[in-house]
């Protein structure tokens, strides 16, 4: 990024002034065509062309929005939902992780989960959903049990790719500078593997705030997804509205937070330099 | 033999799943036995319950797919060749790409009704953005010295858009896609469980909130198994696809 702000500087311009100038024009443009959608979401609504309930005008929401945070709505439900999708992503996140490398060192747990991974990877896990609820009922557990076994494929998968790809070279250097063998997967393999497995989680937490939000509109609830689908039953459609900008905008911020998690975490790796992550 | 003790777990798991069930360790109603769950799936393709539901959900998920496809893989190649477009979609595109798209479940039920369209306006809108970002980025990655020596003999630019771009771009695109497929299962079925009067999700809560569970977890299972071989046929067909490359 740096290096084509300094290149398209036009000589002679003062650097800092071109690079604040440069930044600005580049802010411009990036909000420039979000507003205009919300724009015409507010003109679209309020002109008559489709009924408030079809399309409950950005300025009704975002009442409803603040409305909720007034009385605390909005931090209940963001919270819940929150809880549900970390707590299963970080279950899935540790378990896969482990199991991953169980897979990758010992010939048993490869010979009876390969098979299992990689049928269960593509398999629309959702569809076990009402089974869960057979078992373990509609609350939390059966929740977070559901973001689980959703969650933990794409890591597992990365896991094992990612140890596959460490290179031998650094293995034989650690061996032979009379690493032990645990010190070896704890201090060279893991964090050379680091950067699959990010990508991995990086799967994997999305997918783990889609499943909450799933499970608590079919099981309801308080939680973003369940306040939404009460919203709904009762033809409240500023409330869906409402849940929907919520949900995003925790969606996008869940996502930025894991991409500053993996640039702060693989600082030491060349890709941090790689200008197109940045 | 070789595939016999690779897939062995299975049915190891499958034998357990039998056993469990049939000496009473859990109860039959939580989990009745594959038996009699085989015995009731094909009860359901005799009466044809199964058929018709499934050719209603597949039609959905394939039109939504098809619509994404089209329409994603045109925006992405358009955000990398044309500059303003990138400009004007690229932050539309990162603000919705992290909202977990099963959230627009009540919108497109309230905007289309219960039926078939507001299925395929969903699966369309969740499996668009995977495809157009595949899209962007292998037609931006395309290689400057292929595009080069297409100028220097003289292709105009939008030969070489169809004849550089768009196939450099390929692998990428098909990687978004295969993302793209598996989504759209998963739209399908958590907006049929939600909303629907016909297709397979609507026909696993039915059955569920009948208490059939044998035939449940019939329906769960082919659901499952058609995700896992659609994917699979999708590799088969991409690696033909893509067997220029190698």
């Amino acid at each position: 990024m740096n290096g084509t702000t300094i290149a398209e500087a036009p000589n002679g311009f003062p650097e800092k002034a071109a690079r604040f100038a440069y930044r600005v024009a580049w802010g411009f443009a990036r909000v420039f065509s979000v507003l205009v959608l919300l724009a015409a979401w507010e003109w679209l609504a309020t002109s008559g062309t489709f009924t408030p309930f079809q399309l409950p005008a950005l300025s009704k929401v975002l009442v409803r929005i603040w409305a909720d945070i007034t009385t605390g709505d909005f931090f209940i439900n963001t919270g819940l939902t929150l809880y549900r999708a970390l707590a299963g992503f970080l279950i899935a996140a540790v378990g896969g992780v482990l199991l991953g490398m169980a897979m990758s060192r010992l010939r048993v747990a490869r010979w009876f989960f390969d098979p299992i991974i990689s049928i269960g990877f593509p398999m629309p896990k959702i569809a076990f959903l009402p089974v869960i609820i057979l078992w373990l009922g509609v609350y939390d557990v059966s929740k977070i049990t559901m973001i689980v076994f959703d969650a933990i494929f794409p890591v597992v998968a990365a896991t094992i790719v990612g140890i596959q790809g460490v290179e031998r070279e650094l293995l034989w250097s650690a061996r032979n500078m009379g690493a032990k063998e645990r010190e070896v997967l704890w201090q060279v393999v893991l964090p050379a593997a680091l950067p699959q497995i990010m990508t991995g989680f990086q799967v994997a937490l999305p997918l783990s705030l889609i499943v909450a939000v799933v499970t608590e509109m079919l099981m309801g609830g308080y939680g973003l997804g369940g306040a939404m689908m009460t919203a709904s039953r009762f033809a409240n459609s500023v409330g869906v509205f409402a849940g929907i900008v919520e949900i995003a905008v925790v969606g996008y911020l869940m996502v930025k937070a894991m991409a500053i998690l993996r640039r702060r975490l693989l600082i030491w790796h060349p890709e941090a330099h790689d200008p197109s992550t940045a | 033999m070789k595939a016999f003790i690779r897939y062995s777990p299975l049915l190891i798991l499958a034998a357990a799943w039998e056993l469990s069930s049939r000496l009473g360790l859990v109860s039959p109603l939580a989990l009745p036995p594959l038996s009699d769950v085989v015995s009731a799936w094909i009860d359901m393709i005799k009466d044809g319950e199964l058929v018709t539901n499934g050719v209603t959900s597949i039609y959905r998920a394939f039109a939504g797919l098809a619509l994404a496809v089209v329409i994603g893989g045109v925006l992405g190649i358009a955000m990398a060749w044309f500059k303003p477009v990138n400009v004007l979609l690229a932050p539309i595109v990162e603000i919705f790409y992290p909202l977990p798209k099963s959230a627009l479940i009540p919108v497109t039920v309230i905007w289309l009704g219960f039926g078939d369209g507001s299925k395929i306006l969903l699966i369309f809108l969740g499996c668009m953005l995977p495809v157009t970002i595949g899209a962007f980025n292998g037609a931006r990655s395309s290689e400057r010295h292929l595009v080069w020596s297409a100028r220097s003999m003289g292709a105009s630019r939008l030969r070489m858009l169809w004849d550089v771009v768009v196939p450099s771009a390929m692998p990428e695109l098909l990687n978004g896609i295969r993302t793209a497929l598996a989504l759209s299962f998963i739209l399908l079925v958590s907006s049929e469980l939600i909303v629907a009067q016909k297709g397979f999700g609507y026909l696993i809560g039915s059955l569920g909130a009948n208490g059939t569970y044998d035939a449940m977890y019939a329906v769960v299972f082919t659901v499952a198994f058609l995700g896992f071989a659609a994917d699979r046929v999708y590799l088969l067909i991409t690696k033909r696809a893509l067997a220029w490359r190698a």
